[in-house]
């Protein structure tokens, strides 16, 4: 019986405790870490592929996945660059042109899968060439800045305003003068909103029901056709977020950042089954996976690990929190059964 | 001769003690069936016999020698096969019906690099031969019907040439007809030799199979029945512990017309059904495998269109495309096979059972857990569900258990029709009638139909029998002293009444 609880608790909490752990092992060995700037340094980092992750959760939580929130990201950056650089657009309509953009996408990736029938990773893996393909054609394969050559000769008259600029660099005071910078705060905000969604409306619990038994969802009356759609075209727009927020952040479109992005937000959902013992995707569990990530790979930095030993860093966090999430869960039902 | 002797066996999960010192033997020839009530430890001792559990006490013996199976592969190779519940989980659905057959072998050690699929079939025609299924071998499995794909299941076990066969609720998926082809087969697994443990609810089935009769009772052995002719009801009563009487309905001829159904066409013949289903009225529904039953069901509640034909709810036209568009017209259907088609494995007690009617228990789309928590409680009261509170894991649950959650969900809000598809599958007696009686008691005020395999529970639960053939009403019995040999041969129809006359 003891033993059982204390598996439990381990299941439960064994990842906050992880990171608390981590937090102050990090404060007491490492100088700086503990203070204000580092904390929204940390946030910073993980801001943009926090807001991937939570739109990529959207999918897992109806048992889907989102191969192409990267390139949507990277779409995005290309897209509002190309809008207001060439096209000279003022900053709100480039950001809508790109929330379009990534709902548009998400349809498509949608109506693919729950019309068309295409398994999900496919769907979204065609998808996810597509645009890596076609947010270069229109710019020959360069990058945008302003005032860049442009095919016919000319130069490119527009610039980023700095109404856009304003969303990637701004700066609230909070305790310390210019702290928290914007993305920071939209992260948060998009993961409030993700996690009132999905844990309180009766939509999100649909999906959640839709994710574990589709079959069962529909048959008492859910339309799960609408409900996969809607994840997908969450999952789209938050990663056009993403991606207006690295374009403001960068002030320029450059055809090779976001990389990583996919990659990077994949995880942090992944890990995010870990938290609580959730054993499935949430929106709390994405935000502390992405944090956890960024803590790790800041004190990490801060006590002089190169940086080429990041990725390791994140692999192995992953494969730890799968081992937690998959293993211990599957023994604790083994137990309860009779 | 013994083939297999259990002693004082015992297994608890934490602090719950499941088995509490189980005695039996199963012997070679003869078939046991263990009877049991939902929670009674059957599924346990299974899986301890086949290696899935271990033991905490007492000991096993195979033969004379002591058998302790590490897991389940090693108690297949010492001559322990079981055939689960549910039935995907004994075949390969994307194989074809030669390869499922001869699984075992492309896994053997001395097995060749390549597959040689003449030879494969080949082999495979000999062992459907064998156990009597016609076949052909080249059809993928997921296109066989339900009992077909059952057959396979026990075909593949007795691949292994085993020496204990354990049939956990091979029936429990199978119309009269099909499970008539499976004690077939295992009257001719009996003449082989093969000790069987038949583990099953259905009181048809135990009386046509069973040599031996083992009841259970919160994990310990409560009776043994073992001379002819056997003692149905004594088991029924070792297995609840009080007897059970039968079932006296009180028939209601029903008020105003519901549901009425105007010359609809099941099937794509031009046979037709008509009728009306009165309010307060319970009509069960009964029929064999293509006789129509699921087609009707899944017609009223939308996921069929029909050929041709109406249907009106209060005089109004009904015509559902969706099983939404059923559900807003107060229409509510619990679907066979719960499962698949209605557990949600994630989810807790409360969430399974309100699922449906989520906007009713949330304002501007937040969930009220509170509303959602007291609605379940209440149900979880009325209908006698057993378990620790609502917040309890689905899957915690026994199987009758589940099913009263997957029935009181479509109970929580009043409907004009409610339509129960095979509702006691995998559920014992006790809670079997508990559901019955809470269904006719909570009868008015809509028409109830019941889709039933079983002529057992459809008398137990209705005020009017309905035999679907065919796509056609084969016929029409108030439930008062019904001719059951007229109904028999309703149900199986004049092809049918042959068979019974040849064998």
């Amino acid at each position: 019986m003891t033993r059982e609880t204390l598996l439990n608790f381990a299941i439960r909490f064994g990842f906050l405790i992880l990171l608390f752990g981590l937090v102050i092992y990090f404060s007491l060995s490492a100088n700086g870490f503990a203070s204000p700037r580092s904390a929204a340094f940390i946030l910073q980092s993980v801001a943009i592929t926090g807001i991937l992750a939570l739109g990529v959760t959207c999918t897992l939580v109806v048992d889907g996945f989102d191969l192409s929130i990267g390139s949507v990201a990277t779409s995005a950056l290309m897209l509002s660059a190309y809008a207001m650089v060439i096209l000279e657009m003022s900053a709100g309509s480039a950001v809508l042109l790109c929330l379009l953009m990534g709902a548009v996408v998400g349809l498509i990736n949608g109506l693919l899968i729950v019309k068309f029938k295409v398994p999900d990773l496919l769907a979204t893996l065609g998808m996810m060439f597509l645009l890596i393909g076609l947010q270069r054609i229109p710019t020959q394969g360069n990058s945008i800045a302003t005032g860049m050559k442009l095919a016919d000769g000319s130069t490119a008259e527009g610039t980023f305003s700095a109404a856009f600029l304003w969303l990637g660099r701004h700066r609230f005071d909070l305790v310390v003068e210019r702290l928290v910078p914007m993305p920071v705060v939209i992260f948060l905000i998009t993961a409030v909103v993700i996690w009132v969604f999905l844990e309180l409306t009766r939509h999100g619990r649909l999906m959640y029901a839709i994710g574990s038994n589709e079959r069962a969802a529909a048959l008492v009356g859910a339309n799960v056709s609408r409900y996969k759609i809607a994840a997908y075209m969450i999952s789209g727009v938050t990663a056009s977020i993403g991606g207006i927020l690295l374009a403001a952040r960068l002030g320029r479109g450059d055809i090779a950042s976001g990389n990583n992005l996919l990659l990077d937000s994949v995880a942090a959902a992944l890990i995010g089954f870990a938290v609580l013992g959730a054993a499935r995707a949430n929106a709390f569990g994405t935000a502390i996976g992405a944090l956890f990530v960024g803590i790790l790979l800041q004190g990490l930095t801060m006590m002089n690990a190169p940086y080429y030993t990041q990725d390791f860093v994140k692999g192995a966090v992953l494969v730890l929190a799968l081992v937690f999430t998959f293993y211990l869960s599957a023994k604790r039902s083994a137990g309860g059964k009779t | 001769m013994k083939t297999c002797e259990i002693i004082g066996l015992e297994k608890s999960f934490g602090g719950n003690h499941v088995l509490r010192g189980i005695d039996m033997h199963l012997s070679a020839g003869e078939v046991v069936v263990l009877m049991g009530a939902n929670g009674a430890g059957k599924s346990t001792l299974v899986k301890v016999l086949c290696g899935f559990h271990d033991h905490d006490g007492g000991s096993m013996q195979l033969d004379g020698v002591a058998y302790c199976p590490a897991d389940a592969a090693d108690a297949i190779s010492h001559g322990v096969v079981t055939v689960h519940q549910s039935i995907d989980d004994g075949v390969i659905p994307d194989l074809d019906v030669a390869t499922n057959l001869m699984l075992n072998q492309l896994t053997e050690p001395g097995a060749g690099l390549l597959v040689r699929d003449g030879a494969l079939r080949r082999a495979a025609q000999k062992v459907a031969d064998n156990m009597g299924l016609r076949m052909d071998v080249r059809t993928k499995v997921a296109d066989l019907s339900v009992a077909d794909r059952q057959m396979i299941a026990i075909a593949r076990a007795m691949a292994y040439d085993p020496k204990v066969l354990i049939l956990d609720e091979p029936t429990s998926s199978l119309s009269a007809s099909e499970a008539d082809r499976l004690f077939t087969l295992v009257d001719r697994l009996r003449t082989q030799g093969v000790a069987i443990l038949y583990i099953s609810h259905r009181m048809s089935d135990i009386r046509r199979i069973a040599d031996r009769i083992v009841c259970m009772r919160d994990g310990e052995i409560s009776g043994t029945f073992e001379h002819a002719p056997l003692d149905y009801s004594g088991a029924v009563t070792a297995m609840l512990g009080h007897s059970m009487t039968d079932v006296d309905i009180d028939v209601q001829h029903g008020g105003q017309p519901i549901l009425e159904i105007d010359a609809l066409s099941l099937s794509g013949s031009a046979q037709t059904v008509s009728f009306s289903a009165q309010d307060g009225e319970v009509i069960a529904i009964t029929g064999l495998l293509g006789s129509g039953k699921s087609a009707l069901a899944d017609i009223i509640f939308g996921l069929q269109s029909p050929k041709s034909g109406q249907m009106r709810i209060a005089g109004q036209p009904y015509a559902p495309q969706s099983a939404a568009q059923a559900v807003a017209a107060g229409v509510f259907m619990s679907s066979k096979d719960r499962s698949t088609n209605a557990v949600i494995p994630d989810f807790d007690i409360a969430n399974n059972m309100t699922l449906p009617f989520l906007s009713q228990f949330s304002r501007a789309t937040l969930l009220s857990t509170r509303a959602q928590r007291a609605a379940a409680q209440d149900m979880i009261a009325r209908l006698g569900i057993v378990c620790q509170s609502d917040d309890d894991g689905i899957g915690t649950l026994s199987g009758g258990n589940q099913q009263k959650v997957m029935i009181g969900r479509w109970l929580l809000k009043d409907c004009r029709v409610l339509l129960l598809d095979e509702p006691f599958q995998g559920v014992d007696i006790g809670a079997r009638r508990d559901i019955g009686a809470h269904i006719r008691a909570t009868a008015k005020g809509r028409a109830t139909l019941v889709f039933v395999a079983e002529l057992d529970e459809a008398l137990e639960i209705a005020d009017r029998i309905i035999v679907l053939n065919e796509g056609a009403i084969a016929g029409q019995h108030e439930n008062r002293g019904v001719d059951m040999e007229a109904l028999i041969a309703q149900v199986s129809g004049p092809l049918g009444a042959q068979q019974q006359v040849n064998t």
